[in-house]
């Protein structure tokens, strides 16, 4: 891979290396002419939720939020057949912070942490802005779309979890139309912000499940649970609704963002199967694949609270 | 038949190894995916310890549930598509009470910090 690297002309490479977490794509790190940079690669051009929109889309993604003024990676290169290293692009690499659980714990990100509900709001409009012209190709769904894609996932795999069929019932009773279609990042959460200690949000990572669809995905999506890590504020653990919609500025009502937050642990709970299912069919031995399969039991509490209090 | 050492005994020995040992000469996917080994055994720990109660009271819960005897498998897939038809709902205690505890042992067995667990 570092001659494949080397090829593409970006100066000597260096200290290859592949960064943990990352279930889905491949991340390495290195530097190419002292320069820092990141490798986002699909493995053996294996998708494993069959919904990501391929890397050349995501990059192009990237530069077309970034003209709104979302923050994002620089794209240096994106990769062609001839480069070898399969399908996968090159970015500048931000500096800050990913883990969840250090961005809502860590002393170093108290004094900045009072901003980012806000300031995800006021980037999530930057990225809901952007002119749907000239965008690739892109998938559209709404809640009831959402649904019906999950549901069959969830009916294939075979399982039977019952907190998960009363949420499909719920929600599909209730799945709001969608009005506007807009660019939905798709995967907005801890996890997916490059966080600074200073600067705040710094990058928008991982493109991969953006579509165009309902503007309160995005909303409503970090808000799960899931991405919390422990802090007792509902939008990623940091922060509370009112600065989220603040910053976000209106044109999207609470209760919309409170259902497809209910929607999201669903969701990424039929997605934790989708990778265990990686594991039990032999696509990829690792223990990450196999033991992810064991957060879907932390979705379903989730949902069960989310229902009781929406009853 | 088997006295020991118990299997409690032997994935402890392994967790050891692995954190102790292992772990400490590895670093970044693989550090990553050992702390993950570490997580799953402790997963398989807890289920040889609370597995089994937890699966007969959720057994007794849906006997009473639903009227009639059967497996766990058979009752929950009952369940599943009584709710799925939307002939029960969450609206009935019963049904609540049962989800929720079956969801609160399931919990302690695969994350048991997890925060979601408090909240309930």
């Amino acid at each position: 891979m570092e001659d494949a690297l080397n090829a593409l002309n970006l100066g000597a490479v260096s200290g290859l290396r592949r960064l943990s977490g990352g279930a889905s794509q491949e991340t390495w790190a290195f530097e190419a002419g002292g320069k820092p940079l990141i490798l986002r690669r699909s493995p053996g051009g294996f998708s494993m939720s069959g919904d990501a929109i391929g890397l050349e889309k995501e990059a192009a993604l990237i530069r077309a939020a970034s003209v709104q003024g979302a923050p994002v990676p620089p794209v240096v290169h994106v990769c062609t057949p001839a480069d070898g290293l399969g399908e996968a692009y090159v970015m500048g690499r931000v500096e800050g912070e990913t883990l969840g659980r250090r961005i809502v714990r860590d002393e170093a990100f108290a004094a900045v942490r009072p901003t980012l509900a806000r300031r995800c709001g006021e980037v999530l409009a930057a990225i809901h802005s952007t002119p749907l012209e000239g965008l690739p190709q892109l998938p559209v769904s709404d809640a009831a779309r959402e649904l019906e894609k999950y549901e069959a996932i969830y009916r294939d795999i075979g399982d039977r979890r019952p907190i998960f069929e009363a949420a499909f019932r719920w929600l599909k009773d209730r799945a709001p139309p969608l009005e506007t279609p807009v660019l939905v990042h798709g995967d907005f959460r801890n996890g997916n912000l490059m966080i600074h200690p200073q600067a705040g949000l710094a990058a928008v990572l991982d493109w991969e499940l953006a579509h165009l669809g309902d503007p309160a995905e995005d909303l409503g999506w970090i808000c799960v649970n899931s991405w919390r890590f422990g802090g007792d504020k509902p939008v990623g653990g940091f922060g509370d609704y009112e600065e989220l919609m603040a910053g976000y500025g209106g044109g999207v009502s609470l209760e919309r963002v409170l259902y497809w937050q209910t929607l999201g642990p669903l969701k990424w709970g039929v997605m934790c199967l989708i990778m265990y299912t990686a594991y039990a069919t032999g696509a990829d031995a690792s223990v990450e694949r196999a033991m992810i399969g064991r957060r879907t039991s932390e979705t379903e509490i989730d949902l069960i609270a989310l229902l009781e209090h929406a009853a | 038949m088997i006295t020991s050492p118990t299997s409690l005994e032997l994935i402890d020995a392994v967790i050891g190894f692995i954190e102790q040992r292992a772990a400490p000469q590895l670093k970044d996917r693989d550090a990553f995916l050992a702390r993950v080994a570490v997580n799953a055994l402790a997963a398989v720990r807890r289920e040889i310890e609370l597995g089994p109660s937890a699966q007969a009271a959720a057994t007794q819960r849906l006997v009473e549930l639903l009227g009639h005897e059967g497996d766990f498998a058979g009752l929950n897939a009952e369940l599943c598509d009584r709710l799925a038809a939307g002939e029960l709902t969450l609206k009935d205690p019963a049904v609540l009470a049962h989800l929720k505890a079956s969801i609160v042992d399931q919990v302690r067995i695969d994350q048991p910090n997890y925060y979601g667990l408090k909240a309930l």
